[in-house]
């Protein structure tokens, strides 16, 4: 077979054993939740509801009158136990609403089918998503509906939806795929309606053969969406790699897959969807990976947005081993948590709790050899030792000469450096530092 | 909250920029197998060379670990001879000296390659030569006699009868200087006149090989480099097989032009490093005073890869040419 990829990348052990061939399994409902009112990119939500309220599940309870926003909605029915700021993955406090369950699971009366897409226009479908806070659950969390309308004088001619899965560990894609194939078939006629697309291409790795199967019988026999089979390689699921891959478009430096007539989404996203159109149920709940070696029974757990991370630890038995470090989303790209005390969002795609042996200390780092790997992994072509080299000495006019700004920051230089140099980090933090004085400019 | 949560709140967890897991190859691990990839040339320089030849990397290696401990332990600076680039410094210096020479001169020549030739610069990554060709350059220029006396691993081959006075010369200044044209076979498997570690064609390639295959270098410069090589002795109706088996280009093209530290990262950077380094070493074989070029031409592009770097980065992911 000959599989599609890009230039770069490396290859890192998958470590997906523990959980790709479990099915998805309920976790039990908490006592409470607290639903940050900003957990995607764009204006943080303003709260609906009050404290003492009795809410209702799928009930909307913060949304925003700004442009680039996503709503945010009750993920159990209860009271409204507090209003205020609590930590968040990202390590900042952010407003959120507490809401103690009272164990019903009560529906909210906006919880209905909405059409079928047959029946819906374009603009009620991207409606419908925008109504339901959906949001890229890859891990990025952009709201979907603001993609899928183009950019006046734009057009997309292509849908690609990521089903690659590229970072370690994480499984909850692929299990959705081989659980749900007929509604992420569902979701992506929906989003191709509401893009306005004729053609949707859905990029699987082939280290997953039985999903890339389960989603081809789903698509055989529906005009426009083929399955393709991806090198596994990581960053594949990199908006920009993908397209590369699948369509061989590259997205201009500083662009958007729009620049290329390109709309992409994650398969759990078309998941999403779905359930947004034929139940009228808004993203209250996904699927979330624990795992990692200090786990004691590594699952995919199907989660209420807003459940703290302690507790689907708990539920998978606790902690074997005292984890060295914990972190939500991959071990590529998440962040590290100091605290188990924070609630899963619409972006948390795992929560990993690693030993120490599988994390290396961050204080064995030797002078760069320059061996020329993170050349040659960088998915971007850039040359991460001399743009981490400028920002270490603070060079950042330099580091912006080297095109710090084009680094999509997957880790892969940092992760194949065996002078173990903190490489994307001092990317990072040029990156910061060039948009700050950038934004002083103006 | 369940009670277990809070219990498990109290526990530190390490709090780091992402990635969170790292490639278990470290620098240490490439520096030990680039040594691994050594063994056999010098094993094979031993069987030909004797017991001298083992006495002079034995020095070579010692005096490299010692002088850089040393410097760093004066500097009060942490001693980092476990990282093996010492080491592997003193090797490669030793597999291209002569297998005549007196024991000093390794030593002054590993004294040189690490107290002038990386730590003047900065240490480990910081040096713009290799280390170990400096070495050499200096002894070659301090003592070109000693530096120069050469013995042949089997002293009377027969076609070599009648030609008693030549024996001490190389190859290489056998064809230079008597037209005078080594046997393939002897050439390639190296029972000729030559440095310690550069006459046997399969053990360098064997360890090159290893390199390749645990991912340390790419054929790329050693590639370019061999090719200019090839095809530009042919183009001066020279004998392209003899130019690329004599002296010390295979060692040279494999284990000194792909040096990390001191060589470019870019790809096309490399290409030229290589394409530079084969033409600088015909021309100094056909018009040089030298019978031998590798060592000059390596270290000549050295001081060419900054600029090298600087010229010909790749083209970026999503760039869009301005003349498009």
């Amino acid at each position: 077979m000959n599989l599609r990829s890009f230039l770069g990348g490396t290859h890192v052990p998958h470590s997906k054993e523990a959980t790709a061939a479990k099915p998805i399994r309920e976790a039990r409902l908490p006592a409470k939740v607290t639903i940050p009112l900003h957990q995607h990119t764009g204006a943080p939500c303003e709260p609906l509801v009050k404290v003492g309220d009795h809410v209702l599940v799928g009930q909307k309870i913060g949304d925003s009158p700004a442009k680039l926003t996503a709503p945010v909605h009750a993920s159990v029915s209860g009271k409204v136990a507090a209003i205020g700021y609590y930590l968040q993955s990202g390590g900042r406090l952010v407003n959120s609403i507490v809401i103690e369950s009272d164990g019903e699971q009560q529906l909210s009366p906006d919880v209905r089918p909405r059409g079928t897409v047959e029946d819906l226009s374009s603009e009620d479908i991207v409606n419908i998503i925008r109504e339901a806070g959906i949001v890229g659950l890859g891990g990025a969390a952009f709201p979907t509906y603001f993609k899928l309308v183009p950019p006046p004088g734009k057009k997309f001619d292509t849908l690609v939806i990521n089903g690659s899965e590229c970072e370690p560990y994480l499984t909850a894609d692929h299990r959705i795929m081989l659980e749900r194939p007929d509604d992420i078939v569902y979701g992506i006629k929906a989003l191709m309606k509401a893009a306005r697309v004729g053609r949707a291409f859905v990029g699987i790795e082939d280290n997953k053969p039985d999903a890339i199967e389960a989603i081809r019988r789903a698509v055989s026999g529906v005009p426009g969406i083929e399955v393709v089979a991806l090198a596994t390689k990581y960053p594949q699921g990199a908006e920009k790699q993908l397209v590369k891959a699948i369509l061989g478009r590259e997205i201009p430096s500083g662009g958007l897959p729009v620049d290329v007539g390109v709309v992409v989404n994650n398969v759990g996203t078309a998941a999403a969807v779905a359930d947004a159109l034929k139940e009228g149920m808004p993203l209250v709940e996904r699927v979330v990976t624990v795992a990692g070696s200090c786990v004691r029974e590594p699952q995919n757990l199907r989660v209420r947005i807003g459940t703290s991370i302690g507790e689907l630890i708990e539920e998978c038995g606790g902690f074997v081993k005292e984890p060295a470090k914990v972190i939500i989303g991959g071990p590529m790209m998440g962040v590290a948590q100091f605290s188990l005390d924070v609630p899963v969002t619409k972006g948390t795609s795992g929560v990993l709790a690693l030993s120490r042996g599988e994390v290396e200390a961050e204080d064995v780092s030797m002078p760069c050899v320059r061996c020329g790997k993170c050349v040659e992994v960088c998915p971007m072509r850039l040359l991460p030792l001399f743009i981490s080299q400028r920002a270490e000495a603070g060079r950042f006019d330099e580091a912006e000469e080297y095109n710090a700004l084009d680094c999509i920051e997957c880790g892969s230089c940092s992760y194949i450096c065996p002078s173990r140099r903190p490489l994307v980090q001092a990317i990072r933090l040029a990156k910061s530092e060039i948009m700050a004085r950038r934004r002083k400019k103006q | 909250m369940a009670g277990n949560v809070d219990s498990m709140a109290d526990k530190r967890f390490i709090v780091s920029s992402s990635p969170h897991w790292r490639s278990p190859v470290a620098t240490p691990q490439i520096m030990r197998d680039v040594i691994i990839a050594l063994l056999p040339a010098s094993v094979m320089g031993i069987i030909f060379f004797k017991l001298h030849a083992l006495l002079i990397i034995l020095v070579s290696v010692i005096f490299a670990v010692l002088t850089e401990a040393v410097i760093q332990k004066a500097l009060h600076k942490p001693v980092t001879i476990n990282d093996y680039s010492a080491a592997v410094a003193g090797l490669l210096l030793a597999l291209v000296l002569p297998p005549t020479v007196p024991l000093w001169i390794p030593a002054i020549g590993s004294i040189v390659a690490i107290g002038i030739a990386k730590h003047v610069f900065g240490g480990l990554g910081q040096n713009p030569f290799n280390p170990a060709l400096i070495g050499r350059a200096v002894l070659l220029a301090s003592w070109p006699v000693l530096m120069t006396r050469w013995v042949w691993p089997v002293s009377q081959a027969p076609w070599m009868q009648g030609f008693d006075a030549l024996t001490t010369a190389t190859p290489l200044a056998l064809l230079k200087l008597s037209g005078i044209k080594t046997p393939y076979a002897a050439l390639f498997f190296g029972n000729v006149a030559g440095c310690i570690g550069e006459t046997s064609v399969p053990a360098i390639l064997l360890g090159a090989l290893y390199l390749i295959w645990r991912g340390h270098i790419t054929l790329r410069i050693p590639g370019y480099f061999i090719g200019t090589v090839a095809v530009l002795s042919a183009l001066f109706r020279q004998d392209p097989l003899f130019h690329v088996l004599a002296g010390g280009l295979m060692l040279g093209a494999f284990f000194m032009a792909t040096d990390y530290v001191s060589t470019p990262v870019t790809p096309r950077g490399q290409a030229l490093f290589g394409i530079g380094c084969g033409v600088l070493t015909v021309m100094i074989r056909l018009f040089g005073g030298y019978p031998e070029g590798v060592c000059y031409a390596i270290l000549i592009m050295d001081a060419a890869t900054a600029v090298l770097d600087k010229f010909t980065r790749p083209r970026r992911f999503g760039e869009v040419r301005r003349s498009a």
